[in-house]
């Protein structure tokens, strides 16, 4: 409370003279400024993150110095090495062609399922039931746990590893797709109904690109559980038909004690996750959700 | 019927002549000549009674609605929140289904939605994102095979001329204000040539300048191309001035309080004398109090 008020009058602010400029056009200064080199390259993505994985090879680099045992820790530069040999000569190129054979087998599988389960969950009552179930089942079930009845039911082949990537990719691309297509506005649903579309067509035409970011977002988990299961499937039991992929590689090169090959294999498997989500995902957005602002 | 009672009750309140009100009359300002428009109605709601579902109760919207809407017709529902203005635009859509009564567009019942009844609804998000604003006109013409792919962007590029968007028409609507974006939707709509052209509160999310100004660009459409409008709204000005015939609905259950014309009115009139008084009538009886039901046991004072 205010004294004024509290004496009992109220308050009354001044009444001050009015006024009217004519303003004359702006010249002061320009409207509109160009950032500094230094900041703008300071918002490049890549130098940022480039520079993060610079240190973190120093680091490496500095502790296998310091524990001088190649045995136990190669450096940055043995590894390297190891893996330009690897590269060279074929092998490394040729489990890695050998991995992602398998893994896109099993990706392409596991999301056409999760359509299909997803489509008959937004449909009807009973898909509801049924997706939530499932989901609530085997979401948090590994896959690699189910790696030994795969290989009791398939056997020592590619048919066990795809089966337990279907299951790695199944259930997030599922679970995914049908909170986006969930989060489709009422708004957006009346308006293509309103145009006449129905069935198949209103799916593809508005319910699949409205529900895009999250699909994607299904499709990036889906990939990183698919990629992880597929090395740790190869490193538990490897060979299908005597050709292992790159998991296989590396569980072979550590029975050898050829350490620097084992960071060899590991190297490129995350180059190769992050190649993916920064350049096939990373440019796949750009050309869809974030062009059309529907993700930041 | 229902609906005759209050309109009687609403001429004997000293509704004056429409034609007395205004100097300026739209009408005869255009430079059409007009055009006797048939004389049954277009679009004809008999008897519709509307409700809809909670998880725990059933809840009736409208009562027994009786309106007529003719071709050329800008017509105006007017209510409160609750009397179910917009579910009826929606039952009339196509969206929801009558559980008493009938809807026909010219002498046709309306079962489903369809592109013969375009609706511009409130929210920006109608619109849908990954189409640029081109596309966005030609989405519904191609949607419902109306036209072939060259024919349909042509006549996008024609309507969003019309709204004033052709710098735009390579934009996405998330580069768009919203007044943009329902001058978007308006052209999509008018793209299509409705028989009905629909909309919900159209201009309620924008500010009030940008509303002032779509009012007028809607107005000078229609002067223009002469469509049929059904247009609903929570605000008395923008129904006198949008509307030459409105219904004013009553709440909880919506039921029709009254229709009066509004031809002699629009936004040059705002100020005067004789839209004021029509604002205060409206008003009065939007805000009148409920007349208590037989039997009903004390008020909620």
């Amino acid at each position: 409370m205010s004294e004024a008020s509290l004496a009992g009058r109220p308050l009354v602010p001044p009444i001050r003279p009015e006024y009217d400029h004519v303003l004359a056009p702006f010249v002061e200064a320009p409207v509109e400024r160009v950032l500094p080199f230094s900041t703008r390259l300071w918002q490049q993505d890549w130098l940022r993150k480039g520079l993060i994985i610079v240190a973190l090879v120093l680091v490496w680099e500095g502790l296998a110095r310091w524990q001088d045992n190649d045995l136990l820790l190669p450096g940055f530069g043995a590894t390297m090495a190891a893996l330009v040999e690897g590269l060279v000569n074929g092998e490394l190129l040729d489990r890695v062609r050998i991995s992602l054979v398998v893994l896109l087998q099993g990706y392409v599988c596991g999301i056409v399922l999760a359509f299909l389960l997803t489509t008959l969950a937004v449909s009807t009552q009973f898909g509801r039931d049924l997706l939530s179930t499932l989901t609530a089942m085997f979401n948090p079930l590994p896959a690699i746990a189910l790696l030994p009845l795969a290989l009791l039911w398939f056997g020592l082949g590619s048919g066990s590893l795809i089966f337990v990537l279907i299951h790695s990719v199944l259930w997030p691309m599922a679970l995914n797709t049908y909170a986006g297509f969930q989060g489709v506005p009422e708004t957006l649903r009346m308006a293509g109904r309103n145009y006449g579309l129905r069935g198949p067509s209103y799916v593809i035409q508005i319910l699949i690109p409205a529900a895009l970011p999250a699909i994607l977002s299904g499709l990036k988990i889906g990939w990183a559980f698919a990629w992880r299961t597929l090395i740790a499937a190869e490193l538990v039991f490897g060979a299908s038909s005597g050709r292992g992929g790159l998991g296989w590689y590396i569980f072979q090169n550590r029975n050898e004690l050829y350490t620097d090959r084992v960071f060899a294999g590991l190297v490129l498997v995350v180059v190769i996750g992050l190649v993916i989500e920064n350049v096939v995902f990373a440019a796949f957005e750009r050309l869809t959700v974030r062009r059309w602002g529907m993700a930041r | 019927m229902i609906s005759t009672a209050p309109r009687s009750e609403f001429s004997i309140t000293g509704l004056p002549d429409p034609r007395a009100w205004g100097s300026a009359r739209r009408e005869e300002a255009s430079v059409h000549a007009p055009v006797a428009a048939d004389a049954s109605p277009l679009l004809r709601i008999k008897g519709v009674t509307l409700e809809y579902r909670t998880p725990e109760r059933v809840v009736r919207a409208t009562h027994r609605i009786d309106l007529d809407i003719h071709q050329g017709d800008r017509f105006v529902l007017l209510g409160p929140s609750g009397c179910g203005k917009s579910t009826l635009l929606k039952a009339a859509a196509g969206f929801l289904r009558p559980v008493e009564g009938e809807i026909t567009l010219g002498g046709v019942p309306v079962r489903e939605p369809g592109p013969d009844r375009i609706v511009v609804f409130q929210e920006f998000d109608q619109l849908p994102p990954w189409k640029t604003v081109a596309q966005n006109v030609a989405f519904p013409l191609r949607a419902a095979r109306a036209l072939g792919r060259r024919e349909a962007a042509e006549r996008a590029r024609h309507y969003i001329d019309k709204v004033g968007l052709t710098r735009f028409a390579d934009s996405y609507p998330h580069q768009l204000s919203g007044g943009m974006k329902q001058r978007v939707a308006i052209a999509r709509a008018l793209a299509m040539q409705p028989k009905v052209l629909m909309m919900d509160e159209p201009f309620a999310a924008l500010d009030a300048l940008t509303r002032r100004r779509m009012q007028e660009e809607l107005l000078s459409l229609w002067d223009e191309a002469r469509f049929t409008l059904l247009f609903v709204t929570h605000s008395i000005e923008e129904a006198l001035v949008v509307g030459n015939r409105v219904a004013l609905l009553s709440p909880h259950p919506g039921r029709v309080r009254a229709e009066i014309n509004s031809h002699a009115f629009d936004l040059t009139s705002i100020g005067s004398r004789d839209f004021q008084d029509a604002v205060q009538r409206l008003h009065s009886r939007l805000f009148e109090a409920a007349p208590e039901p037989a039997g009903s046991t004390g008020g909620s004072a």
